[in-house]
Formats: C-alpha cells, sequence, structure tokens
C-alpha cells in the first residue's frame, strides 16, 4: 500500500485496522543470488539498492536477531558530512543527497531535519582543526561555516559561552543542512521498500558459518535455519564483523567497542539543533518527544556487551551540565550501548576480501547512521557487479597493506 | 567500571587506575627488511577482536606503572585472571572473579 494523506484519511475511516504489515516474514529458499547479513540500516539499505538499480530480486537479508535492533536502534540520530577528506566527503555527502530525497523515494517519512549541526571549539587546536574542516568542505562544495561565540549562542541560545567555564566555547563550525532523521524510520522504510522490491528478509536467522567450494569462493551459509545457498555474500555486520569474517577464515583490522547514549526526561522543546563538541566528548539534539539525546565515549576497551561503564556517561554529562546548565535540573531516563567496529583509520571498509564472492561493509566506527543511504548505495553496487564505483573505491581493504589510509581520526566526534 | 587485579601491586583496584593497551602477544616482526606488507599490516593493524576470551594489556598508570595482561570475557566483561608481561597466556579458567 502506498502512503499518502488519501490513505491515512481511508484508513482513518475504517478505524485503522486494514494497515498492512510493513515488510513480508518469509521463510528463507534454499538458494539466492545474493545474501546480506545483518538487517541494519546498512544491510537494508543494500538489499534495497540492488533491487532498484541493479535489479536483482534473488535477494535475502539475514538478520540474526530483529530488525533494526542493533545499531539503527542505538544511535543519536546525527546526520552531516562535515569530513575531512576528499573521499569520506564524497561517500558522507553521497549520503547526505540521498537522504535528502530518502522520504519521497521510499514512500517513508524518515523524518530528516536539517535543524543544522554546530561543532564546539574549545582551544586553539579546535580553531585550526575546524576552521581547516570549513575549508575543505567549502572546497567540496560542502556547506559548512565559522561562527563566533556570539554566533554559535545566537543560532543554540542554550549554549553557555560564559569565559570562566572548565573548556569556555572560543567558535564553532556550522553544517545547516546537518541535522536529525528517525533512526528507527531509515531501517524500516529500507525494510518496507526492499520487501515490496521481492527482497526475503530473514529475522531471527543467525549464520553460524560460511561454505567455500574446492576453488575457495563461497557457495553458502549455515544458519539456524539450515543450509542456504548462494554465491555472493555482503557482510554488514557492524560490531560483530570480525565474528562473522572470522567463519570465512578472514581476520579484520577491527576493534569492537561499545559506544554509549542516553536521553533525559521528556520536556518541551529547548535545543534547536545539534551540538557536538569532540574536546569535551559531548553532544547533544533534542527528539520530536522531547527527550534530550545525549552521545557519550566509547569505553577503553574491547567489549561486546552492549552496555558500558557509567563513569563515561557521567563525563559525558559533567560536560553537557557545563556547556548547558538548564540540563543539571533534567533527569535522565536511559541509557544503553551499542558496539562499534573501529578501523585503525576511523574510515569505513567496503571492499572485497581475499575470499571470492565475499562482500563486506563495515568500520563506520562511531558514525555509521549518518552515512546509511550512501554506503548501501555504493555496497550494492559492489555486490551486484563485483567491482566498487568511483565513491566506494578508496575504501578498500587492502589499504592498510599498501599504506593509502583516509586518516579520519580528526572528525570522529568520539573514540580516538 | 571494571575491579582489575593488578599482579605487580597484587591488589584490586578501580578501571580508572589502569590504562588499556589492547591486545596482548602481538609481537613485533624480528627482522623489519625481510618482512612483507602483509605481515607489517598484521602486525599493525589487525586483531582478533574476539567475542569471547580475549588477552589484552593494561598499564596501572596510577599504581606501580608496569603492564601486565589480563584474560577477559569480552561478552561478559568479566575478568577471568590477570598476568605479569612476559608470561605465557594462561588456559582458560572458568568461572572468573
Amino acid at each position: 500500500m502506498k502512503y499518502s494523506a488519501l490513505s491515512v484519511f481511508l484508513q482513518g475511516l475504517k478505524g485503522n485496522r486494514d494497515w498492512p504489515e510493513q515488510w513480508r516474514s518469509p521463510e528463507p529458499k534454499s538458494t539466492y543470488d545474493a545474501i546480506i547479513i545483518g538487517a541494519g540500516g546498512h544491510g537494508l539499505a543494500t538489499a534495497y539498492y540492488m533491487a532498484k538499480e541493479h535489479g536483482l530480486t534473488r535477494i535475502a537479508v539475514l538478520e540474526k536477531g530483529w530488525l533494526g535492533g542493533g545499531n539503527p536502534g542505538r544511535n543519536t540520530t546525527i546526520v552531516r558530512s562535515n569530513y575531512l577528506w576528499e573521499e569520506s566527503e564524497a561517500i558522507y555527502e553521497h549520503a547526505m543527497k540521498l537522504r535528502e530525497g530518502l522520504s519521497h523515494d521510499l514512500n517513508y517519512n524518515v523524518m530528516y531535519s536539517p535543524r543544522g549541526v554546530m561543532m564546539l571549539a574549545h582551544n586553539i587546536h579546535d580553531v585550526q582543526v575546524f576552521k581547516r574542516h570549513v575549508h575543505a568542505n567549502r572546497l567540496a562544495g560542502i556547506d559548512n561555516e565559522w561562527l563566533t561565540p556570539e554566533e554559535a549562542k545566537a543560532f543554540c541560545p542554550l549554549l553557555n559561552i560564559e569565559k570562566n567555564i572548565r573548556y569556555p566555547v572560543i567558535g564553532a563550525s556550522l553544517q545547516r543542512r546537518g541535522g536529525t532523521a528517525r533512526h528507527d524510520a531509515v531501517a524500516w522504510g529500507y525494510a518496507r521498500g526492499a520487501s515490496r522490491l521481492g527482497v526475503d528478509i530473514i529475522q531471527n536467522c543467525e549464520v553460524k558459518g560460511i561454505r567455500r567450494d574446492a576453488t575457495g569462493a563461497v557457495c553458502g551459509v549455515e544458519t539456524t535455519k539450515g543450509v542456504i545457498a548462494t554465491k555472493r555474500i555482503g557482510v554488514v555486520a557492524a560490531g560483530n564483523t570480525s565474528v562473522v569474517m572470522a567463519m570465512a577464515g578472514v581476520r579484520m583490522p577491527l576493534e569492537s567497542y561499545p559506544l554509549q547514549a542516553l536521553v533525559s526526561e521528556p520536556v518541551k522543546p529547548m535545543m534547536p539543533c545539534v551540538v557536538m563538541s569532540n574536546t569535551v566528548h559531548a553532544y547533544m539534539s533534542q527528539s520530536d518527544k522531547g527527550e534530550l539525546v545525549i552521545g557519550a565515549g566509547t569505553d577503553a576497551y574491547t567489549s561486546y556487551s552492549q552496555t558500558g561503564g557509567l563513569h563515561i556517561a557521567r563525563h559525558t554529562l559533567d560536560a553537557i551540565c557545563e556547556l548547558f546548565p538548564p540540563v543539571r535540573r533534567l533527569r535522565m531516563l536511559r541509557n544503553w550501548g551499542g558496539i562499534v567496529d573501529v578501523t585503525p583509520d576511523r574510515s569505513p571498509i567496503i571492499g572485497k576480501t581475499p575470499v571470492p564472492g565475499l562482500f563486506v561493509n563495515c568500520g563506520w566506527g562511531t558514525g555509521g547512521f549518518k552515512a546509511t543511504p550512501g554506503s548501501g548505495h555504493v555496497f550494492a553496487h559492489l555486490v551486484a557487479r563485483g567491482e566498487p564505483e568511483a565513491i566506494a573505491a578508496p575504501f578498500t581493504l587492502d589499504r592498510f597493506r599498501t599504506g593509502r589510509l583516509i586518516d579520519e581520526a580528526a572528525a570522529a566526534a568520539v573514540a580516538h | 567500571m571494571l575491579l582489575i587485579r593488578c599482579p605487580y601491586c597484587e591488589m584490586d583496584r578501580p578501571e580508572l587506575e589502569f590504562r588499556y593497551g589492547g591486545e596482548a602477544h602481538v609481537a613485533r616482526p624480528l627482522d623489519p627488511m625481510a618482512t612483507t606488507d602483509e605481515d607489517w599490516a598484521s602486525y599493525l593493524y589487525v586483531r582478533a577482536n574476539p567475542r569471547g576470551l580475549h588477552a589484552e594489556r593494561w598499564r596501572h598508570i596510577h599504581g606501580c606503572g608496569r603492564f601486565f595482561n589480563a584474560l577477559r570475557d569480552t561478552v561478559s566483561d568479566r575478568i577471568m585472571t590477570t598476568y605479569k608481561a612476559g608470561t605465557p597466556r594462561p588456559a582458560a579458567t572458568g568461572g572468573g572473579r
């Protein structure tokens, strides 16, 4: 069913009893042209674009838990493309452009809100780095501008720009097209779109092994719902990528860390934009429900626990309370952790692997949500055609051997 | 927050006294000129990153200042044992502390 004002009206007349399920829940077939492991945002987007743009419809997306229950449901919904290097700018801006038209493309409201992402500078080093980002972005045609503390306060009145705090704000960069999008809606919209194009999304189906034929190429996967044959596998397993790739005997340049977030009790609108601070490790925005959504840092050690040390969240709240004094009166409702896979150069890996037929899209670290449409779009091309297109080409697994790293650590907000 | 036993100080101390040092037992290639790019990449970047027992380095920076190793379950974050640097990885022990 196409969603429209008319369908809302007509369903309303019928008491909203006849809305169809948004996606099918099929049993797995015995063979597929391609299998995507992981029904997170990136995996579902991959399947959607493979079906839509490459005409492949005999595709399955296998998910250990429930669709979108990993990092798509655990992030802080921030989208931006103000990265430093040309390679990163290209892929994150690709995602941004796709997202601008995504609600219409998917016929699903992903609630993209370009409310502006402001990144605070607290010392001379920050000023130099952010100004460099501003100039690099503008050269690449990506909007980014420099603000004085007073201009920053005008854009976000909640911000404390007093000089007498531990890390005073001495400037900020602002990407006005940055903002937020509804995290679940992105995953659900892609799931619905892919399912309508014939993709089988199979939940509660954990991959236990990857089968290879005599030539070493992949020929199937062993799952908790039986063996499924396929010649092409795309691994999009985020924090569990090392575990899945080990099934094919591939060791990865990845480490998995818990990354935490928390939300306050819901309040009336007080926070008009997204504010991030790399230096004091805090970022905050306000959800449409009114909760303040706060991102904290990663734990120091690798872990798959999907939780994190309380002192990490507390450290972030120290900074939040200083930057936004009214928040001191609020209570925090929930905190949680997601497992993020971090590469040595803090850039993703979208590429072929030493195993024929096996492709991997991983290493998005602490900032994968914003890239979801672009990541899925370029990975779909890679899995469908066997070769990467231009935007994905630099993000090979092989770059750790050749040394052509994309050292983007300065642009990632946390975990560096 | 983890409670970590320093095998030198022989005390359980909070995680804040320590700094994490990454995977343990990753040996630098002995002959750099004879080492291939693959082996350098493996030494520098590739990590086991297991879902389960992980041998890892910690340094007691706000204590004795020394490096030691820990065997930790990365799913439960339970530390099974800690042992001094230079000693081999102990066999997996059940239970932990």
